[in-house]
Order: structure tokens, then C-alpha cells, then sequence
């Protein structure tokens, strides 16, 4: 469905960012992207929504069910964001307007940008929330970003991108600005979530275990390039490139990854 | 409210009373004023100051204090329509730049250094060559000039806010750009609008009384302080400064304290962006 051809960004006249990374995201698969800072995970995930820093030149080619997205723009790249492709980012404090409530967030999501009914909308955004396992659904619509806890408002915009029900959800360490205990909770429920909509995903980490358990394939990252690619029990078992090898040393001991249970010892 | 007069301070509570004074002043001059301001009498003429004429009258016999409450409604008026138009159309090329960006943010930014190129009073002079003198005209052609001063502030600050996570992350859910402008970009420039607009208002006020004292703006015998300046300048000669001496302190007071209030709202609108 996704498939990356030769990418390769440059920022200004030598900094190569990302070399040559190609990979290929079939309907419904969940493949990690992992690396440590730097090595590109997140740019190639930028470059999918045209979202790369200015003055960025990128060659090769992305393909989404056929259609070359580094062409699209206007209206047909909003399609595309709005309806194919959904984004989580790391900090969910961010992401939202400060001023306004939560529900407006949910709303304007589905109303201003795939065009549904406010009445509709308004309706939806509630089940969402029940959807992503929040129970006070009312109070939390009411709150403003800031009253709201860090996994709390993650759940939240995990809502609103399942709002639109695409095919392709793109997560950039939607984890990692969270405490432990809220990160399991929260990975469970992005992976509860995608088996419902049977959505792909593209899920950028650092955290090679927590790849392991939610994702089909994963490839890993360095210095721009993917070095290897594979299904998690042969990167742990049978780790074929020296990086892959260091990165499953330098993990935690005796810490294992479980979707619905979170970390176990 | 209490946070508004802790931002303000002693003298920014002054300038606010200021403010008020004037604008009330204005609103009900037919009530307070004792005298009509275009009517009087030459047997009455040089009076000083009394309880029958509280700050005397001018060469034709037209009590002063009449005459600035009258004058106060057009010297604020007018700025108040610059203001107004500058902001309004200020805004929305600002805005325009900073979002689509590119091409038309370059196009726009040209545009606006072109007009910045002309003093402003040359080009209200030029406006009114052609319409002939009048506030309306005086006050468009300075609207003109003032636009590339407010657009100008509130590009910078839109484009820095432009990038900040929370506009462009609407734009990632496929919100179409005018929404975001309007509902997230907008309302966070704000505070910014309405600070420039309130040093803007003092700026205007007082080329709009420079126009007037040149003849260009407000026409006799209609009362308007920098008519008066002007007008006042004979009894000046003659022994008489009081005209001339009040409409300018009433411009210099009112101006100062507009200034003061913007400076003052400035700090605020910083402030609140730290927290």
C-alpha cells in the first residue's frame, strides 16, 4: 500500500539526512522504524506528509496505493491527510490549540477536514473517546489541553486520528514523552485500535522491545540508512548486522513487551 | 479586571482616565458643552478665562471649551477610522503571506515596502489633490499609509507562530488553511493587532491634526483641535496663546496617553505569551 522507493534527503549542500531508504508497508502491517536519534526514522516519516524542513531536497519516490505523494498538492495532499493518512506525534501538548476544549479538537477534525455534519461529528467525538478507553467521556470533552494528563491527551489525538478511519497511520514516538506505566496503556490501545480498522502502520521508536511486540516487520535505522529489515524474532534471535546486535545488548535486561499486558518481568 | 490595572500601573491607570475623559468628552459634547462651538460673538472675543467661559474665547467670540469638547469628536474620529482600516486590511495581508508563504508572501512584502517608501503625509496630501480636502478623504489616505506598518508586525509574529506545532498539526489532520488561519492563527495574534492599533491611533491623531493645520483635513468653522492650532495662531500673535495652547496640549495629553496604554498593552501581550 506505502512504498518508499530510493528516498534520500539532503538539507543544504552535503547534510544527507537519509540515504536511499526503501521500504514497503503492506494493507493492514504494522512495520517499526528503528534507530537512535538521528539516524532518520522520523525525516522519512516527515517526508510521507510533505512535512520535511524547508529547504530540503528529496529524491525518490513515495507511493501511496499507487499515487505518487511527494507530486501531490492543494487539495489533493488535504485529501490524502485528512482521509488516507493519520499522524500521532510525540507530545500531545503540542499538537492541540491551548484555548479551546478538547472537543473542539475532535470536531474540527471531522467537520472542517473530511467534511462530515457538525451534528454527526459531535456525536462521533464521544464514542471515540469511549473507543480509546477514556470513561469520563464528558468531562474530558469539556477539558482544555492543559487539565488533561499527558496519556490522557495522547488518547485523545490517537482519537482524532482514528476519527477518519485511514488506512495508513504513521506514529512517531507516540510513547516516549509519557511515564512507563501510561506508555503501555496507551501503545495498548493504539494497537487495539489498528486491528479494529485494520489500519497500517508505520511506527517510529527508539525502543527496539516495545517495536518487537506491536509491529510485523521492522527495519532498523542508522545514520540515515535502513540497515536491516525483518520479523522481530529474527532481529532478536538471529540479528544479522552488528548495529542491530548492539542495539538488542544495550536494551534492558529481562524486559520483555507484551501488547495487551504492557512491560513484563 | 484586577489583573488588567496590576499590568497597567499607576500611570497606565492615568492614561486609561485620560481616555475615557476624552472619549466621554466627545460622545456627550452636545450635553456638557454651554455654547454651540461654531456660533459667537465678536463683542466677546479675547475673553479670558471665567466661570461664564471657562477657558475664555478665541477671536471670534466662540467659547474654548465648547470648542475642544466639539473638536474632540472629529480628533478622535478620524484616527479611529485609520485604526480601524489599518487593522482590518493590515491583518488580512499579513495573514494571506504567512500562509500561503512562497510567491505571495514575497509579492505581498514588495507591495508593502513600495508604500513604505512614500511619507506618509505626502501621500494623504496627494489623496486629497485629487478628492479635495475632507476627514474622509484625510483618513483614507493615511489608512493607506499605515497598512504596511501593522501588516508588517503582525506577519513577523504570525510567521513565528506559523511553525509552531499546534497550527501545523491541524494542517496534518487535512484542515483546509482558511479554517486554520481563522480559528488557531488569528485569535493568537491578537493581542499584537490590538497593541498596534492603539499606538497607531496616537500616530494618526496626530498627522490627521497636522492635515487639519495645513487646511487639508477637517474645514472651518467645524471645530477640531489641530483646526484650532491653526486657527489659533493669529490670536497667538496678538497676546492671546489660550487656542492654540489648549488644542495642543489636548492633543499632546491624548496622544501620550494612547501611547502610553499601547506601550503598556504591548507588554502585556508579551507577557502573556511567556506563560
Amino acid at each position: 500500500m506505502l512504498t518508499i522507493d530510493n528516498l534520500s534527503l539532503t538539507i543544504g549542500p552535503d547534510l544527507q539526512i537519509l540515504r536511499e531508504v526503501s521500504l514497503a508497508v503492506a494493507a493492514g502491517e504494522a512495520v517499526g522504524l528503528v534507530g537512535e536519534s538521528g539516524s532518520g526514522k522520523s525525516m522519512t516519516l516527515r517526508s510521507i506528509l510533505h512535512i520535511e524542513p524547508e529547504g530540503s531536497r528529496v529524491t525518490g519516490t513515495i507511493t501511496f496505493d499507487g499515487v505518487d505523494v511527494r507530486g501531490l498538492t492543494g487539495e489533493a495532499l488535504r485529501q490524502m491527510r485528512a482521509n488516507d493518512v493519520s499522524m500521532i506525534a510525540q507530545n500531545p501538548h503540542a499538537v492541540l490549540n491551548p484555548v479551546l476544549p478538547v472537543e473542539r479538537y475532535l470536531i474540527e477534525g471531522m467537520h472542517d477536514a473530511q467534511g462530515q455534519p457538525t451534528k454527526t461529528a459531535k456525536l462521533r467525538a464521544g464514542e471515540l473517546l469511549e473507543q480509546v478507553g477514556i470513561d469520563a467521556v464528558d468531562r474530558v470533552l469539556r477539558s482544555y489541553p492543559h487539565q488533561l494528563s499527558g496519556g490522557m491527551l495522547q488518547r485523545v489525538v490517537i482519537a482524532g486520528a482514528i476519527a477518519g478511519k485511514p488506512r495508513l497511520m504513521l506514529a512517531d514516538e507516540p510513547t516516549t514523552a509519557l511515564d512507563v506505566t501510561t506508555q503501555a496503556e496507551v501503545m495498548a490501545i493504539l494497537d487495539e485500535c489498528r486491528h479494529e480498522l485494520g489500519m497500517a502502520m508505520l511506527f517510529v521508536t527508539h525502543d527496539l522491545d516495545l517495536a518487537a511486540a506491536v509491529c510485523d516487520r521492522i527495519a532498523v535505522m542508522k545514520e540515515g540508512e535502513i540497515v536491516e529489515i525483518g520479523l522481530p524474532e529474527q532481529l532478536r534471535d538471529n540479528p544479522q548486522h552488528p548495529y542491530t546486535r548492539a542495539l538488542m545488548e544495550s536494551r534492558p535486561a529481562g524486559l520483555t513487551w507484551t501488547p495487551e499486558g504492557g512491560p513484563t518481568s | 479586571m484586577k489583573q488588567f490595572a496590576e499590568r497597567m500601573g499607576t500611570l497606565g491607570l492615568i492614561a486609561c482616565g485620560i481616555i475615557a475623559v476624552v472619549v466621554l468628552g466627545a460622545l456627550f459634547a452636545p450635553l456638557i458643552a454651554p455654547y454651540d462651538p461654531t456660533i459667537g460673538s465678536v463683542t466677546q472675543r479675547y475673553q479670558g478665562m471665567s466661570f461664564e467661559h471657562l477657558f475664555g474665547t478665541d477671536q471670534a467670540g466662540r467659547d474654548i471649551f465648547s470648542r475642544l469638547l466639539w473638536g474632540a469628536r472629529s480628533s478622535l474620529t478620524g484616527p479611529l477610522i485609520v485604526v480601524a482600516i489599518t487593522a482590518v486590511f493590515g491583518t488580512l495581508i499579513a495573514l494571506t503571506a504567512v500562509w500561503w508563504g512562497g510567491i505571495v508572501d514575497s509579492f505581498l512584502s514588495r507591495v508593502l515596502d513600495l508604500l513604505f517608501a512614500f511619507p506618509n503625509l505626502l501621500l494623504a496630501m496627494l489623496a486629497i489633490a485629487v478628492f479635495g480636502p475632507s476627514l474622509t478623504t484625510a483618513a483614507l489616505a493615511l489608512s493607506v499609509a499605515y497598512i504596511p506598518y501593522s501588516a508588517r508586525v503582525v506577519r513577523s509574529m504570525a510567521m513565528r507562530e506559523r511553525n509552531l506545532p499546534y497550527i501545523r498539526s491541524p494542517e496534518l489532520q487535512g484542515i483546509p488553511g482558511i479554517v486554520i488561519t481563522a480559528r488557531h492563527l488569528l485569535p493568537n495574534v491578537a493581542p499584537l493587532i490590538v497593541t498596534g492599533a492603539t499606538i497607531n491611533f496616537g500616530f494618526a491623531m496626530i498627522e490627521l491634526a497636522a492635515l487639519s493645520f495645513l487646511g487639508l483635513g477637517v474645514q472651518p468653522p467645524a471645530a477640531d483641535w489641530g483646526l484650532m492650532v491653526s486657527s489659533g495662531q493669529q490670536s497667538l500673535l496678538n497676546g492671546y496663546p489660550a487656542e492654540s495652547v489648549l488644542a495642543g496640549l489636548s492633543i499632546v495629553i491624548t496622544v501620550a496617553a494612547f501611547g502610553y496604554v499601547g506601550e503598556r498593552l504591548g507588554g502585556r501581550a508579551a507577557a502573556g505569551r511567556k506563560a
